[in-house]
């Protein structure tokens, strides 16, 4: 045997097909699908392309947060040598936006601007500079409008309307849900505790600036090269605002470096670009400076939030009541659903028996939020956890103690419909526990120093997709070879995550070949079957799902002729490495590629469809659409600080972090996934923070827009949980999202630990230290 | 130089370019010439032992960095240099564009699109300051890292122009303004600097800024001190950046320890006079409140390692 197998004594649970035994390439560490082309720079990116005749296209932007737009005059420009054309609003009238009750999108703004870098013309021409020129040579007459530039001003009594159809002052959206008696819940309560937070806004700050090559074909057929994370709806869009036949787009996603987020809808220049390429004739690309990402943003809002917690003297939770309003920025995005999201994973990890939440997304003249990694759970995260911490002291618990005994048990559902399969959060508490030294730490250490922890919870894809429909979310086709090569179509956008080597690991394992004979073809809507797109962290349960169970259709086929061949009945069979074999006498064997062609003899061209459906889990009440989720994942995470009490900076020396990730299908990618959302989460909670001066980005580049470097970037401990999901691919759940959470909150209270004070907002900068420290000297020598 | 004559106003120098380049795309400036002086031989000159140093402006800040000489004789010059940036800006940014560098502002440092929407500023396309509207002048801030330790090592500068060669201190080239912070005139150029033997002082910089890589200083305090066999201080220079238009010298706090030996109270009390001092504007990163009091901080902890004192006093329990 070529490969080597690790005998796993399961077998039967959930959909795994009976007789399974062993894992060949499943958790076994290996390289990404694409690894040579991106290290050796022959990766294309959307950037990288280059059409025969392509010109380049460019937008220009409001210089005011909130202004009428009284007339724009593109003639000047329109003159320019080299300019090709010229769009303006009133081009493109068609209102879109991800959420189909969110449509107050304008691919270019008509009537009114709400926030400066809002597009309000786009120009194509001969190269770049040539259509800034243009861009400047557009004469725009605005009357500027006084702009609202935060939750309070956005909730002032005299406030401006930002869009005319909000009913109370600017707020976009009010929801309420209650779930038990909430009264009877605190009265049962042996405690009763209350904090306010306030989570400050961030954005996402991919490698790779936006960029978008469209080409509107003679024949009337437009293909888009973009750099997204959802083709699938960027494919919906373009066609409602184009007003074009779907059938005739097509969306191709080059390797996208990184998103986060912040590519998960469509924007200005890829509906912009097509367009301009009908008028000019020629193939368009427009590639985003970093500062005009800032101005896409749709990253995390900035949410205030507040809390109130019953609980008994063990810590056990009796009620919770929660409410957050969130700082939507200028338009609709995905805001509704990051509302409600501030709201719905608030009743786990840990039970919570009755529980109330009211959330509101109000509108300010800012670049739109949206969702940044973590979608709308991580300011609750924050609140609850820093919240809890508080509580724990408060009742002389340990704080990992507490928790650990609070926690959902496994196969049970909570008060607001959740349904929990497999959870793995108690080892990974013990993990983190153990592997930080705790308990010999924790409010032990020195004055400056400190140990905080905290855990969190996260989906493993969306219950529900975007706009309602009965279909799958993904779908995956498969076709084999007469060589043995096995090629897999999946919609699928791989944005640096590696779900193109998820397709491969999934489908290699269930057909028991090496992951070099597996083909990919991704990230196309015209080749590959729907897969919703790179967001909620759906891929690997969604894609993986469907793309296993069209490769397990292969397998019963070639088993079959297997059987036939080595007269050994099938649940005898195994397949691993290129090979099919007898397990109980493995000099039995049918090379895969042999197996490949007899089956396509017996059965005629090898290929098979496979999709996936989540189960239908909603609970019966409006707004049960967010927080379901087929599995979900669970963190625990520990930081160790130190406080130089003089400086106020904070040094976050190391992290350790435990994630049930169900399963992991290959361990190196899993790891860098965690890695990453450690480094992400401990940046948002000492550094990142999008803050706005006089109506204006304050700091859209990435000298200025604070994100840390390799230096500055702790050690990190990762343990992988593998809880095994009766429902995952394998048994995986997610990876890319739910550990940046509970770092945020770990942060904060190891601070506290720390120093002795609990800060309330995000991010603790060296500032924030420094006063609430200097604060406490001022207090203490007034009380002598 | 003839390229400068050629033309005129429209030329401007570049060396290593890591600060005009920027500038550049930012439309701050907008040279039609640029006169790449990064390879003149003039400006290559380097030697240094316990007898001083002359040091060419074309020197790479990765040079001044890691040379072993730099580093014996003068380690603070070379901890300044590593402090910048990162090392792919080291490795092309010189001494000369260092001691040259533009003053910094975030509503100047920013695209030709941001600067129009906020209206421009004084130092660029407007008569406004954003900083401070009332008033008439930039307070754009001096933020090169090497600057204030070659005014504390009492550096001299050599400044070329046609035939013409001057020599001058290091600070007189400086002025208190953010639209014009050097005195050097059209055509001048530093060829490079002097720096006299270190014998006898103990020169020590800190800087602060928010990442530990990329960042400009939010404040860099560099500070020279010579003692007596008694350990009574002779003589202090300390000199601060990016709290100011200029390199400033910290000169009420150099005096308060010239004839006394370093003690605990007397860095406390040249602390408490940088703070007096020191007033940052809002227009860099980072908070007023905190620079003010790391400019504090900075020249405590720098006074207590020239003393041998510990690092921190626990200021707060
Ligand atoms: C991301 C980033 C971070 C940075 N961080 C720091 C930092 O932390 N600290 C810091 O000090 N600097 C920093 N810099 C600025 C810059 O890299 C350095 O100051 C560097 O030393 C500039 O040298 P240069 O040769 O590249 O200058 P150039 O850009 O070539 O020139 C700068 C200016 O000086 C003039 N000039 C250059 N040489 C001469 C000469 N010999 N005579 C007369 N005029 C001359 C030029 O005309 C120009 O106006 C940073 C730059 C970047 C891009
Ligand atoms: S200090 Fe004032 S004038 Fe100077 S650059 Fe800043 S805003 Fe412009």
């Amino acid at each position: 045997m070529s490969t080597d197998i690790t005998e796993e004594p399961t077998g039967q649970a959930g959909d795994r097909p009976p007789g399974r035994r062993s894992f060949s390439v499943v958790g076994k560490r290996s390289r990404k699908y694409d690894w040579h082309a991106k290290l050796t720079g022959q990766a294309k990116y959307a950037d990288d392309l280059s059409l025969p005749r392509m010109i380049y296209g460019r937008l220009l932007r409001s210089p005011h947060p909130h202004a009428r737009l009284l007339r724009i005059d593109t003639r000047k420009a329109g003159a320019l040598p080299g300019v090709f054309a010229i769009l303006t609003g009133q081009d493109l009238p068609t209102k879109y936006g991800i959420l189909p009750s969110s449509q107050d999108e304008n691919a270019l703004a008509i009537e009114r601007v709400r926030y400066m870098g809002e597009p309000v013309a786009a120009v194509a021409a001969i190269d770049e500079w040539t259509a800034e020129e243009a861009c400047r040579a557009i004469e725009v007459l605005y009357e500027p409008l006084p702009p609202v530039m935060s939750i309070d001003e956005a909730l002032a009594d005299e406030t401006p309307k930002i869009h005319d159809w909000t009913r109370d002052r600017n707020i976009q959206k009010e929801v309420l849900l209650e779930f038990g008696d909430l009264e009877a819940g605190f009265a049962e309560a042996d405690y009763i505790f209350e904090d306010e937070y306030f989570f400050e806004g961030n954005t996402h700050v991919p490698m790779e600036n936006h960029a978008v090559v469209a080409d509107w074909a003679a024949n009337g057929h437009v293909t888009v090269w973009s750099s997204t994370q959802t083709p699938h709806y960027l494919h919906r869009e373009l066609a409602k605002v184009l007003e074009l036949p779907p059938s005739r787009i097509r969306v191709i996603v080059p390797p996208v470096g990184g998103g986060f987020g912040g590519k998960s809808e469509a924007f200005s220049h890829e509906i912009v670009a097509p367009v301009l390429s009908r008028l000019s004739g020629h193939p368009v690309k427009i590639c985003l400076s970093r500062e005009e990402v800032f101005y896409c943003h749709r990253g995390r809002h900035p949410v205030k939030m507040w809390i109130r917690t019953g609980v008994k003297g063990d810590g056990t939770i009796t009620a919770m009541d929660f409410s957050s309003t969130l700082d939507g920025g200028a338009y609709g995005s995905y805001g509704i659903a990051t509302t409600y999201y501030t709201g719905a994973l608030n009743t786990l990890p840990y039970e919570v028996p009755r529980y109330r939440f009211r959330g509101r997304r109000v509108f300010t003249n800012k670049p739109p939020c949206g969702p940044k990694r973590g979608h709308g759970t991580v300011q609750p995260r924050f609140a609850i956890e820093a919240h809890l911490d508080r509580v724990a002291e408060n009742l002389g618990l340990d704080p990992a103690a507490m928790r650990g005994h609070i926690l959902v048990k496994p196969n049970t559902w909570t008060i607001n419909h959740l349904r929990v399969t497999s959870c793995g959060l108690g080892d990974a508490i013990e993990a983190v526990i153990e592997r930080s030294d705790w308990t010999r730490k924790h409010g032990r250490m020195r004055h400056g120093q400190g140990i905080g922890l905290a855990c969190s919870v996260y989906l493993s894809g969306a219950g529900l997709p975007i706009y309602w429909n009965p279909m799958p979310h993904s779908g995956a086709q498969i076709k084999i070879d007469r060589g043995g090569g096995v090629t897999v179509y999946c919609g699928t956008s791989d944005i640096g995550q590696d779900s193109d080597s998820m397709l491969a690991c999934v489908v290699a394992e269930e057909l028991g070949v090496d992951l070099d004979a597996i083909h990919l073809v991704t990230g196309d809507t015209s080749l590959a079957p729907v897969d919703l797109g790179s967001y909620s962290s759906r891929v690997t349960f969604m894609a993986g799902n469907a793309a296993r169970q069209a490769a397990a259709q292969l397998r019963a086929r070639l088993m079959d002729v297997a059987a036939e061949t080595l007269e050994v009945p099938t649940d005898r069979l195994a397949a691993a490495g290129g090979i099919i074999f007898d397990r109980q006498d493995t000099a039995r064997q049918l090379p895969f590629d042999e197996a490949a062609r007899l089956a396509e003899a017996r059965f005629g061209t090898l290929g098979a469809v496979g999709s996936y459906t989540p189960p239908r889990l909603a609970g019966p009440y409006k707004g049960s659409g967010v927080g379901p989720s087929p599995a979900y994942s669970f963190t625990c995470a520990a930081a160790e600080v130190e406080v130089d009490t003089e400086t106020g900076e904070l040094r976050v020396r190391k992290i350790w972090v435990a994630h049930d990730l169900g399963r992991a299908l290959n361990p190196t990618v899993c790891e860098g996934q965690i890695e990453g959302g450690v480094y992400m989460g401990w940046a948002e909670a000492t550094i990142e923070e999008q803050v706005f001066r006089k109506g204006l980005h304050k700091q859209p580049s990435l000298l200025e827009y604070k994100i840390p470097a390799a230096q500055d970037t702790p050690d990190i401990d990762t343990v992988m949980i593998e809880s095994d999901d009766p429902e995952g691919p394998f048994g995986a759940k997610e990876v890319g999202q739910g550990p940046l959470a509970p770092v945020i909150p770990a942060v904060t209270n190891a601070v506290y630990d720390a120093i002795g004070i609990r800060l309330t907002s995000t991010p603790i900068t060296p500032d924030k230290i420094l006063h609430v420290l200097e604060a406490r000297r001022k207090r203490a020598s007034a009380a002598v | 130089m003839a390229l400068l004559a050629e033309h005129g106003t429209d030329a401007m120098l570049m060396a290593g370019g890591t600060d005009l380049l920027p500038n550049i795309k930012h439309r701050v400036a907008t040279p039609e010439h640029v006169v790449s002086i990064r390879d003149l031989p003039e400006l290559q000159g380097f030697e240094v032992s316990e007898h001083g140093a002359t040091l060419g402006a074309g020197t790479r800040l990765s040079r001044l960095e890691h040379d072993p000489q730099i580093r014996r004789v003068y380690p603070a010059l070379a901890e300044s240099a590593s402090l910048i940036s990162v090392p792919q800006v080291r490795a092309v940014g010189t001494l000369g564009g260092n001691i040259c560098l533009d003053t910094r502002c975030n509503y100047y440092n920013q695209s030709y699109e941001w600067r129009q929407a906020i209206g421009f500023c004084m130092k660029r396309d407007s008569p406004i300051c954003r900083v401070a509207p009332g008033g008439d002048r930039c307070w754009a801030v001096a933020s090169a890292d090497t600057v204030p330790v070659l005014i504390a090592l009492r550096a001299d500068v050599e400044v070329v122009s046609g035939h013409q060669e001057r020599v001058l201190p290091l600070e007189a080239i400086y002025q208190d303004d953010g639209l014009e912070p050097t005195t050097l005139t059209f055509g001048e150029i530093v060829q490079g600097i002097k720096i006299p033997p270190p014998h006898g002082y103990v020169t020590v910089y800190q800087k602060f800024r928010l990442r530990q890589s990329f960042d400009f200083p939010l404040v860099g305090i560099a500070v020279s001190i010579r003692s007596d066999i008694s350990g009574i201080v002779a003589e202090a220079r300390i000199v601060m950046t990016a709290v100011a238009s200029y390199p400033e010298r910290a000169e009420p706090a150099e005096r308060l320890l010239v004839g006394a030996p370093l003690t605990e109270e007397s860095i406390l009390a040249a602390g408490n006079a940088v703070f007096r001092q020191a007033k940052p504007m809002d227009n860099t990163a980072g908070t007023i409140f905190h620079r003010k009091r790391m400019a504090r901080i900075l020249v405590e902890r720098a006074l207590r390692r020239i003393a041998q004192l510990p690092e921190t006093m626990q200021r707060v329990s």
